[in-house]
């Protein structure tokens, strides 16, 4: 049998670079994606949305709408039951408003009609008499005392005293004796910084197909990170039971985290139990940006105390997020996240969630921590530009490793921060010449990593071939990583196993794809289903030459006699064992389900040089490179590909990306044209260096990917600015009149 | 709303369709004529996602009208390999991990082949500027770029 040989282990397929097996679908425009599929007798519906950011809903009278010709189902939130548990209700609330409309662009009402034309007539036609009510969109603002209230009755116990009702949860992370820290300090700064809400910007719009008859069972067709997660939210929200609902999740275009909840598929489900027909909802780019996941918005105060020879004698941060409308736990993660990069004696993080009016926050790419490590970074680069240190000896110098007891509690297991900082230092990026205007800049980034709950089926065919059925989207080539795990595992050729996405009706829970755990996850419950299937194989050949399964290993794809008294046999292929299953015993097949535990953290580090032109207050973007241990790199492609789309997705950041309320609360930009995300023409090569620091966790050393590099290059650029002009700015994005602005302060 | 009754070629084969006077070719695409390959990111133009050519022409189809493509001819995603024989710069957008939740993909081979129609050598700079319209927010752009210019010298070669 296969043994969990970390670090020795010679692979034959992982690493390697194979062709993703939905490659062909997708450069030949046969993949289908949320708003791909239709069905016989299929309604369009859209949905009407609040024009202000804070508003009670006094009345909605649609009775004009159900009227028109063609029109075949109105709902609103009187449709559906209030649900006790809190954070459905708030998913509910979310799709559909109930008493008041929270920001603008909230739904409020939805119509299914015979054609997009009738509907969107339909809308015009629906009469909602609101009152308006003060809003506020400013986390700071929405933190004081007589600030508008967003929702009253929010707040947890844990809230202090004398705060806003808005402030709904506060958190507190750290250890050490802080006074006693900053007390052992040459220099100690303290910088408060701001960042914008952003948008994950997939450039797939939500999308979903529902079809619910009469007799309760419904199927649902969507664009989602995770369908079960889906069905079990429209189950709950709609009073049916989950074995009635079959989700399937469509190919889909991005997501980020932007696409683990539920927006439009209740409510097209809904949609669908009324009319009793199929009902599709397909979002515009601008609901996109009004109505779903951005990021949260933040501001942050960081107070770093360090020696003369760069060791950090303490830090602390406070932390106010603002999730939008509704409660939101991601201040907790940034909390967390803030000095995770650190070994530190002294260190504390204190957060706080405030409510405002703007829409609800879903999950980015390593929700919450890069607001937080941009604040740290930048104070850690402005202490090394203070004492004369460079940026990189400091980090080497207080970089956490192994044995560090983290800022938020755990100590950490082998981990690649040194080595990945090593790797910096020794590139010749970190020692190129710099022009005039020009600024390198550096930081590091921490992702915690996932596992969860998965579940794997390895069908052996009797060809020889294997199917894969596992439950997670392919978000950027898994699907390639899952048959390579399994290729390995089995020693069989990677183009003989085909690895498909189920929907719940056919395999068991699948978290959603999220927390960077699906390669590490689904891959370690292929390689166990494998083995399930490997030690099926080896008690068939074992049956079929009359010898002690004990007898039996499996080396090479193949079943061979092992030890003294095994005999002498030729080893059975797995294609040989297959071939006549049918004979000794029946279908051959692996099965694996659990909690996946062990995900082993991940560090990253990005080096960025830019050039500021002075008159525009435009950055260019010279040079980019990011180091990133990724434990074991499966297919090394698609690990690069995660490293360079999170760092531009972070340029995007750092740069431009940002969304703009008016004095009427109402968002300004809510489309790629004046929420400019980066384009080609933006970028230079994004050079990536994968560092491999296996993780104790994984047979083969995993670790999740996928997050990390969005960390860091907010500070990254920053740094890199603040070097190039001589000046540094607090508040990201770094937009040209934000640049120009300091500038003209000089 | 009255209905206008097109004639067109679509991938080479004649097509007919009717559609409504504001109904955009990207609609008629995807919902009249079944060719879902052409994407809607955005409506507006900004995205790229949708790109076809029309009579030659690199177009949004967002922003053109189902009834522009009367008489003339429409080449979409769905026409670029020759049957089961893939475009090179399909080849090479697999071959370079270019993708990776592909739904910036077919809009930007579309526009990619364009570009190699015109200029079978461009620069990095060229490739770079020329896709500037195509928006993808999964791959940082890097392996699209890479992927084009191998494709070019591939296409060169040959
Ligand atoms: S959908 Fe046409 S440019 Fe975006
Ligand atoms: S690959 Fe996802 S948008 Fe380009």
């Amino acid at each position: 049998m296969a043994l969990d040989n970390t670090g020795q282990r010679v692979f034959k397929v992982v690493g390697t670079r194979p062709p993703r097996p939905d490659g062909v679908d997708k450069v030949t425009g046969r993949a289908l994606y949320g708003a791909d599929m239709s069905a016989p007798g299929m309604l369009v519906a859209h949905i009407l949305r609040s024009p202000h950011a804070h508003a009670e809903i006094v009345s909605i009278d649609t009775s004009a709408a159900e009227a028109l010709q063609g029109v075949k189902a109105v709902v609103t939130a009187a449709d559906f039951t209030p649900q006790e548990d809190e954070y459905l209700d708030d998913i509910l609330v979310n799709c559909l408003a109930r008493d008041k409309v929270l920001y603008d662009g909230h739904a409020v009402a939805a119509v299914a009609a015979t054609s997009a034309d009738v509907a969107k007539a339909a809308l015009k036609l629906i009469k909602v008499e609101y009152r308006k009510l003060p809003h506020v969109t400013d986390v700071d603002a929405a933190m004081r005392p007589d600030a508008p209230i967003v929702q009253s009755g929010r707040s947890l116990e844990t809230v202090p005293e004398g705060m806003s009702e808005n402030v709904t949860s506060h958190c507190e992370f750290g250890h050490g004796d802080l006074e006693a820290g900053f007390a052992k300090a040459d220099l100690i700064i303290e910088r408060s910084f701001t960042t914008a809400a952003t948008h994950q910007g997939y450039i797939e719009p939500h999308a979903c197909l529902a079809t619910m008859g009469a007799d309760g069972k419904g199927d649902l067709w969507c664009c989602t990170q995770g369908q079960y997660n889906v069905r079990s939210i429209c189950a709950d929200l709609l009073g049916i039971e989950a074995s009635q609902l079959r989700v399937t999740a469509s190919e889909i275009g991005g997501g980020f985290g932007g696409k683990t909840t539920v927006f439009i598929e209740p409510v097209a489900l809904a949609l669908s139990r009324k009319s009793g027909r199929p009902v599709k909802i397909v979002m515009s780019r601008s609901e996109v940006f009004l109505a779903t996941g951005p990021t949260v918005s933040s501001s942050t105060d960081v107070k770093i105390g360090m020696t003369k020879d760069g060791r950090i004698t303490a830090g602390q941060a406070h932390l106010r997020y603002s999730g939008g409308a509704f409660p939101c736990g991601t201040v907790d993660m940034g909390a967390q996240a803030a000095f995770a990069a650190y070994d530190l004696e002294a260190v504390q993080t204190l957060g706080w969630n405030a409510l405002t009016n703007r829409p609800k926050e879903a999950a980015y790419r390593a929700p919450g921590a890069p607001q937080a490590i941009y604040a740290v970074e930048s104070v850690v680069d402005e202490l090394c530009q203070q004492l004369g240190l460079d940026p990189l000896e400091v980090r080497l110098k207080n970089a956490a490793r192994k044995g560090t007891k983290s800022s938020y509690g755990p100590t950490f297991d082998d981990i690649g921060l040194m080595a990945t900082l090593e790797a910096a230092k020794a590139h010749p990026h970190y020692s190129a010449p710099l022009g005039e205007n020009q600024g390198r800049g550096l930081s590091a980034g921490f992702w915690f990593n996932f596992g969860g709950n998965t579940c794997v089926t390895l069908n052996v065919n009797t060809d020889g071939t294997v199917g894969i059925t596992e439950g997670n989207p392919d978000i950027g080539g898994s699907r390639a990583a899952i048959s390579q795990m399994a290729a390995e595992e089995l020693g069989i050729p990677y183009d003989k196993i085909r690895t498909i996405v189920a929907d719940t009706s056919s395999l068991g829970h699948n978290d959603v794809t999220d927390g960077s755990r699906v390669t590490f996850s689904v891959g370690l419950a292929t390689i166990k289903a494998a083995r399930d299937a490997i030690s099926k194989m080896c008690s068939r050949a074992a049956q079929i030459w009359g010898i002690d399964e004990e007898a039996v290993v499996w080396e090479d794809g193949a079943a061979c006699p092992a030890g003294p008294n095994a005999g002498k046999f030729p080893p059975m292929t797995l294609a040989e064992i297959a071939a006549v299953s049918f004979n000794t015993g029946g279908p051959i097949a692996g099965h694996y389900e659990f909690n996946a535990d062990g995900a082993g953290v991940s560090f990253g580090v990005h080096l960025v040089d830019v050039e500021v032109d002075r008159e525009t207050g435009g950055t260019k973007v010279l040079r980019y490179t990011v180091f990133q241990d990724a434990g074991k790199a499966v297919h090394p492609s698609y690990v690069e590909g995660q490293m360079q789309g999170g760092a531009v997705q972070g340029i995007g950041w750092a740069l431009n990306e940002e969304y703009i309320y008016g004095e009427d609360g109402r968002l300004q930009n809510p489309g790629f044209l004046d929420y400019r995300i980066p384009v080609a023409s933006d970028l230079p090569k994004i050079d990536t260096v994968i560092l491999e620091i296996p993780n104790p966790g994984h047979p083969y050393g995993v670790r999740g990917v996928g997050e990390t590099p969005i960390v860091p290059p907010l500070a990254a650029l920053s740094n890199a600015v603040s070097r190039a002009i001589g000046k540094r700015l607090h508040s990201l994005p770094m937009s040209p009149p934000r640049i120009l602005k300091a500038l003209s302060e000089a | 709303m009255k209905t206008i009754h097109v004639s067109t070629t679509v991938n080479g084969d004649a097509a007919e369709f009717i559609c409504g006077p504001d109904e955009s070719l990207l609609d008629v695409l995807r919902n009249r004529l079944g060719l879902t390959g052409a994407k809607e990111g955005c409506g507006t133009g900004d995205c790229g996602a949708c790109s076809v050519m029309l009579d030659g022409r690199l177009v949004c189809s967002c922003l053109v009208l189902g009834a522009e493509a009367e008489g003339v001819t429409v080449d979409t995603i769905e026409g670029l390999a020759e049957g089961d024989h893939l475009h090179p710069l399909q080849q090479s957008f697999i071959d370079h991990a270019a993708l990776q939740c592909g739904v910036c993909t077919p809009g930007i081979l579309v526009a990619a082949k364009a570009l190699l129609d015109r200029n079978p050598d461009p620069t990095e700079t060229e490739v770079r500027y020329w896709l500037a319209g195509n928006l993808c927010r999964c791959t940082g752009y890097d392996k699209i770029i890479h992927a084009v210019m191998d494709a070019a010298k591939t296409m060169r070669a040959a």
